[in-house]
């Protein structure tokens, strides 16, 4: 089957199979932020810019994205899964959309790989920017904040419809011949989001945005669907934390930037005759080079060869982009986010490269929303944060993780990202995942520009610290003199038992 | 090769027609620009790096996806707005159609002027509606919103049977085939016309032919 490919193109489409791959996760995860996005258009080509489409790259998303791919290509039989769904504050969650990479068996042997079907590709990144806005998530996603949080999960294999209800409907972005198979790409989303309106709408917006849950059953772990995935969000670690997303320098390969025009050559020409003319187009040998500063021999069909990126180039290239005003660089680490917490929120929107403003401002800067990430023994704890919780029916939990005793931090700890993903290697199934935090925004906060007061002050009025009167060793003490305080006062008022009759009487 | 014609056929309130057809202009648009070309030497060329944005219409409840070049939207602005202000004068039933047309330009020798050959055009016709209170135009906003979704289904459907484009022009012949005004985008050379069908039905009233971008005079 891959006797007519020549090994180059057989590599290039792998190339550009597996960038098509990320970049598809990057624009699905992007478009479920919440916030309208924005990217510069640059008349002079950089090396990092897969597709000719300025879609930045956030670093975690790729991470899992690679994590989910580990190494393989989507293939027959494998797909690229992006699951996008809902949880509440309650906890409830629900499946909104699924969007599938797909390959199929039809190939289509004629298509120059490195011309047509690239620019295909980028045709159809296109498409699916235009239908993520479509589909009925988008609106939810960008209303999302208090009450619930739009999390996305990426996986690798079969696909999983079965958690979207019943009716739901499909959506095809489009499809991609090539030599290897036919790239598809759709979307199925869930139609009856009937539970989900009426809870919605069944709570009040609590004036200080504290969560009410006194009279909750604290959600055990095992309670935890075991498929629950990433919140649409992220928080880039700082520039001196190789942490986990060192690799991704290295991995930023420099895409095909150039290509050629020639006269079609005998061989061509005789094919264009039997060719139908949707391939006529690619009748010209287009044949991309990796970097634009090796300028390719045209006029030779097949002589020219596409040069592979080495890292070195691949880094070069993505650090010339960091220095470049016009594109903010397709990774996050550019931006210079900052990485934890609301007060260090607004050092890194400064710290940004005054010259681009607006994309710095757009850029994913923040969040630490209203449900913060904690690893998973601490969402147990944390959740028995409830008043007078010591005298609730106990035995869940060992005294170390009585919040009682040892009171979650709030507000939330710094890089609960980092921690979450560190603690996921060591949870073993890759679908076990953390929740990072969607973008926290209020209601009436002005957008973006200023760093939002109301978001902080809501965020540390949610998570106020424990009433010393409730911690364990008061509560017991008191408690313990209370009991023995009681003999002498019943003495007292059975001595005054008569006072206490006329008092009764005179108030009826 | 034969035309493609697609025809989409939206029914809005007055106030919907600008921020309705920019949606849909603009969503073709995306998938027929480019970034620009650079040619080098030995007939190589490189493409530049297109971005996009979001918008909110206030109108509807409808986000769209444009290219993010300021001088196209302007040139897409003006030519919506003209059309509007065409409906808005033309009389009370308001139906219309605004076309997007790709065309290649084929030189002719002296003394004919050059051809222009499209490949593909898009007829988006409107249907305006009055309405009457506040609670129905909350119910128009949704709707259309949802109509307009459908139709980026549809455009994104016929864009991606990949059907015929124009081959990749060398440096000379460019021109012939994109629009090489815009500082940072290149779409494909295309012309938007309008026409107001009077309130009787019949088209082509007033056919007013705006040739928007900078291609000959006809």
């Amino acid at each position: 089957m891959d006797s007519d490919l020549s090994p180059q193109d057989k590599k290039d489409l792998d190339k550009f199979i597996k960038f098509f791959a990320l970049k598809t996760v990057q624009v699905i995860v992007q478009a479920r932020l919440g916030e309208k996005i924005c990217t510069r258009s640059s008349s002079s080509p950089t090396g990092s810019d897969w597709f000719n489409l300025a879609i930045k790259d956030i670093p975690e998303v790729t991470h899992e994205a690679k994590k989910a791919l580990a190494g393989q290509l989507p293939g027959i039989g494998r797909s690229m899964c992006v699951e996008i769904s809902l949880k509440t504050s309650e906890g409830d969650s629900m499946e909104l959309e699924t969007w599938c990479l797909e390959m199929n068996e039809k190939c289509d042997k004629d298509i120059k790989v490195s011309y047509t079907v690239y620019n295909r590709l980028s045709v159809l990144l296109k498409s699916l920017l235009a239908i993520t806005r479509v589909t009925p998530a988008y609106k939810l996603s960008r209303k999302q904040g208090h009450d619930y949080v739009i999390l996305y999960r990426i996986y690798f294999g079969e696909v999983q419809l079965s958690g979207l209800g019943e009716g739901f409907q499909t959506v095809r972005v489009g499809v991609v011949g090539t030599p290897v198979g036919t790239v598809t790409l759709s979307c199925a989303y869930r139609t009856n989001l009937a539970f989900m309106s009426n809870r919605q709408f069944e709570r009040s917006a609590p004036i200080m945005g504290i969560i009410v849950d006194h009279f909750v059953d604290p959600p055990c772990s095992s309670q935890r669907p075991a498929n629950m995935g990433q919140p649409c969000n992220y928080r880039a670690p700082d520039e001196e934390d190789g942490g986990p997303f060192a690799g991704v320098q290295d991995s930023q390969e420099v895409c095909t930037t150039s290509f050629s025009t020639s006269p079609p050559s005998q061989l061509y020409t005789s094919r264009l005759s039997y060719q139908p003319p949707a391939l006529a187009g690619a009748a010209d040998l287009c044949h991309p080079a990796a970097n634009p500063n090796q300028a390719l021999h045209a006029g030779k069909e097949g002589g020219v060869v596409l040069v592979p990126a080495h890292p070195p180039h691949g880094t070069d290239a993505h650090l010339t982009v960091e220095h470049a005003p016009n594109t903010p660089g397709s990774s996050g680490d550019d931006d210079g986010l900052s990485q934890s917490g609301e007060g260090r929120r607004d050092e890194g929107r400064r710290s940004v490269s005054p010259s681009d403003p607006v994309e710095s401002l757009n850029a994913f800067t923040r969040k630490v929303g209203a449900f913060v990430n904690k690893p998973s023994t601490q969402i147990t704890a944390a959740s028995l944060d409830l008043p007078f919780a010591a005298f609730a029916p106990r035995g869940l939990d060992s005294e170390e993780n009585d919040p009682m005793v040892q009171p979650p931090d709030s507000p939330p700890c710094p890089s609960p990202l980092q921690a979450s993903l560190h603690s996921q290697g060591s949870e073993g199934s890759g679908q076990q995942d953390d929740f990072v935090m969607v973008d926290f925004r209020p209601a009436f906060s002005k957008d973006d520009l200023l760093p939002m007061d109301l978001g902080t002050f809501y965020r540390e009025f949610q998570n106020p610290p424990q009433l010393a009167s409730l911690s364990l060793h008061i509560s017991s003490q008191s408690m313990a003199d209370d009991l023995d305080s009681l003999p002498e006062k019943l003495a007292v008022y059975e001595k005054n038992i008569d006072e206490f009759d006329a008092f009764v009487d005179m108030l009826q | 090769m034969n035309c493609r014609s697609e025809v989409l056929e939206v029914t809005v309130e007055a106030r919907q027609v600008e921020e309705a057809m920019l949606a849909l202009l603009h969503t073709i648009l995306l998938h027929r620009s480019t970034g620009k070309f650079h040619y080098k030497k030995e007939g190589t060329y490189s493409i530049g790096t297109v971005g996009t944005l979001d918008i909110d219409c206030d109108f509807i409840d409808f986000t769209f996806v444009r290219v993010s070049s300021e001088e196209l939207d302007r040139v897409i602005r003006k030519a919506v707005s003209e059309f509007k202000d065409a409906l808005n004068n033309s009389g009370s039933d308001g139906m219309g159609q605004i076309s997007l047309e790709f065309y290649q330009k084929k030189k002719s020798r002296w003394p004919f002027s050059d051809e222009c050959i499209p490949w593909e055009v898009w007829s988006i016709k409107v249907n305006v509606v009055n309405l009457a209170n506040e609670q129905e135009r909350q119910i128009c906003r949704e709707k259309v919103g949802e109509k307009l979704g459908e139709k980026v289904i549809n455009v994104v459907e016929v864009i991606n049977r990949h059907e015929y484009l124009p081959k990749m022009p060398t440096q000379s012949e460019v021109d012939n085939v994109f629009d090489t005004s815009l500082k940072d985008v290149q779409p494909y050379l295309y012309k938007i016309t309008y026409q107001i069908t009077d309130s009787l039905g019949t088209s082509v009233s007033t056919t007013m032919r705006r040739l928007i971008k900078d291609t000959l005079a006809l």
